[in-house]
């Protein structure tokens, strides 16, 4: 009588839909995937690939694998699934989720962006692409989400990250990217952008204080204000005016960050100029 | 940032409870996948005679590429390799590899009965197969040399892979046994990149001692390999191999041992060596690798005596095998009859 009571919960349990119904799978027998190249995993192994890849790319940031990783092991069971909800609730982002584009070095070809007139979103973005010295390389494939349209979502804020950077004027050192970040938690939310921030200890004292008194209130201010940063259609806005897709968007420029370093630098190097000089000159008047 | 705030809860209240969408409007993730990926270039395909397949973990791949698959495998470990077997085994491989050395006894110990014999003079030659980091081969020096006093032994390690051969010249190059400045003859170790199912670059019944630990899970015709071992050995001559076995006994142990190889070991080779393919294939080859008793059976048909063996009751061979560590490893011996 018991297990037939215990049989008959189970098969109840099984019925509910996907998203109510309770983890049936363990290491050994794993559900078949969703999509190519998923990967399904248990609450053990997500919770210990978090922490894993949270102190890996803390100790060695150029690991990116280990950020997207982190990305999706934290982004259940809330997050990835509002950020979903947010593309489902505007119209442009019905049509990302509807095309599902991806943006490669292949779809992307910067020959042509480097052409379009100066203003536009496209030459920002391959001029910011220039500057850095990076290409729209292939981001590492979502594995670890189990819905196929939240691993799309995740794809695509993963493949317009470098776009957010075009638009901002934000560089790719360590103090620019955790600008973003903070600016991407305040927009979509995501828990890894979060802890991403904890990467702040890794600057130097004057990077901090500068991050601390402009970038972050920077970022947080726009992030918010700002209309969700997922939801563009990238592919589409290639030859819109960069300041009306800002003002579009709500949102507004930081202070060039490479700029405010090099004039900094290059005041340093003028002090310890003068004060070798001065050195130099006491030392010769023998004083 | 207080006018912030109604956008701010907005953003949050987007609840995720209701997730129908129909249908139509969700394109599967797999097709934009595809999408992407079409413009790259497409693998060369052609068409393969045979049609015979084996196992690649649990994949089944065509026979003549899975040698090649196996070498993109150990291409992409061989950095971490070391430190990636110290995590996966925290630490017990250096116990296995330890006891399989000492257990060999290599090298020739000069007494006084056996000092007039040529043959002792010149020291034992010993293959190292899939050896290409080179653990096994610097045990066997280390352990001719210093317990031994031998040091006319030399050790050929070879491995199907030049990048792990090139971590394995890495670590011989601060030994002594290995100097690059010197062209003597007696360097005591050499380096052949070959397949061991076809070592024709070793001379027949010319190897005192053909060693091979964790390799021979990879190889696609295990019984070619042993084969070749058997053709290079001198009459008398050991077979050593150390691997992994396929189950333990005790059911418990063995519910532990899987869950940490599934679960762990794919995820500890995504976070430190980036690759979670790789050590996916790996514990899938530890599965797909024979019993110790059907691989005994598979090391008598080669032509070896394997010592220490009986037929048990349901015919099956029993003790010609040594387990390690409640059996997650095996040694397996053999010897060339005379």
């Amino acid at each position: 009588m018991r297990t037939q009571i215990s049989q008959h919960t189970f098969r109840r349990l099984l019925a509910l839909p996907q998203p109510l119904r309770l983890r049936t799978f363990s290491i050994l027998n794993r559900p078949p995937p969703n999509y190519p190249g998923h990967v399904p995993l248990t609450l053990v192994e997500r919770g210990a690939l978090a922490l894993g890849s949270a102190f890996g790319s803390l100790r060695n940031p150029h690991r990116h694998d280990l950020i997207a990783a982190l990305g999706e092991a934290t982004a259940k069971p809330y997050f990835i699934s509002r950020l979903r909800k947010a593309m489902l609730a505007n119209p442009t982002g019905r049509r990302i989720l509807h095309d599902k584009p991806r943006i490669t070095s292949q779809t992307m070809s910067l020959e042509k962006l480097r052409q379009l007139p100066e203003n536009t979103v496209g030459r920002a973005y391959a001029a910011w692409l220039d500057r850095e010295g990076v290409t729209p390389d292939t981001r590492d494939q979502v594995r670890y989400i189990d819905d196929p349209e939240e691993a799309y979502a995740m794809q695509r804020y993963r493949e317009t990250h470098d776009f957010t950077h075009a638009i901002t004027g934000l560089p790719v050192i360590i103090e620019g990217e955790l600008a973003v970040k903070a600016f991407e938690f305040a927009n979509t939310l995501l828990p890894m952008t979060a802890l991403s921030l904890v990467a702040v200890v890794r600057l130097k004292a004057a990077e901090r204080k500068r991050f601390f008194e402009t970038y972050l209130l920077w970022a947080v201010g726009n992030g918010l204000k700002a209309e969700e940063v997922v939801n563009v259609y990238w592919e589409e806005e290639l030859e819109t005016d960069i300041e009306v897709l800002r003002a579009r968007l709500g949102i507004e420029i930081p202070p060039d960050l490479r700029e405010t370093r090099k004039l900094l630098r290059d005041k340093e190097k003028a002090e310890r100029a003068a004060r070798d000089a001065k050195d130099r000159l006491g030392a010769v008047m023998g004083v | 940032m207080a006018a912030l705030l109604p956008r701010a809860t907005k953003r949050l209240r987007l609840s995720p409870t209701s997730g129908f969408v129909c249908r139509d409007c969700r394109r599967s993730f797999a097709s934009s996948i595809r999408h992407g990926q079409q413009q790259q270039p497409a693998p060369s395909q052609h068409v393969f005679q045979s049609d015979k397949t084996t196992h690649f973990g649990f994949e089944t791949v065509a026979e003549e590429l899975k040698a090649s698959r196996v070498r993109t495998v150990f291409s992409s470990v061989a950095a971490n390799y070391d430190t990636m077997n110290d995590l996966m085994s925290l630490g017990i491989h250096r116990l296995w590899k330890d006891h399989f050395v000492r257990s060999l006894n290599p090298g020739i110990r000069l007494t006084s009965t056996n000092t007039s014999s040529p043959h002792n003079a010149a020291g034992q030659t010993i293959l190292d197969i899939a050896g290409g980091t080179g653990d096994i081969a610097l045990r066997l020096l280390d352990h001719a040399t210093t317990i031994n006093r031998d040091t006319a032994t030399s050790v050929i390690i070879s491995d199907i892979n030049p990048e792990m051969l090139a971590e394995g010249r890495k670590r011989f190059a601060t030994s002594h046994y290995y100097s690059t400045t010197t062209s003597s003859p007696n360097r005591r170790v050499s380096f052949l990149e070959a397949n061991a199912e076809d070592l024709s670059a070793i001379e027949s019944n010319s190897i005192d001692l053909y060693t091979v630990a964790f390799g021979i899970r990879n190889f696609t015709h295990k019984q070619v390999a042993l084969q070749e071992a058997f053709r290079v050995l001198k009459p008398g001559g050991v077979f050593a191999c150390l691997e992994f076995t396929p189950r333990l006994s005790n059911p418990i142990m063995n519910g532990i041992y899987k869950r940490w190889s599934f679960g762990a070991i794919p995820l500890i080779g995504q976070v430190v060596a980036a690759d979670r393919e790789s050590y996916q294939y790996l514990v899938e080859s530890i599965e797909r690798f024979p019993s110790q008793a059907e691989f005994a059976g598979m090391i008598e048909e080669a032509g070896f005596i394997v010592p220490g063996k009986e037929r048990g009751d349901g015919g099956e061979l029993e003790g010609g095998w040594e387990d390690l560590s409640l059996g997650i490893a095996a040694i397996h011996k053999g010897v060339k009859p005379v």
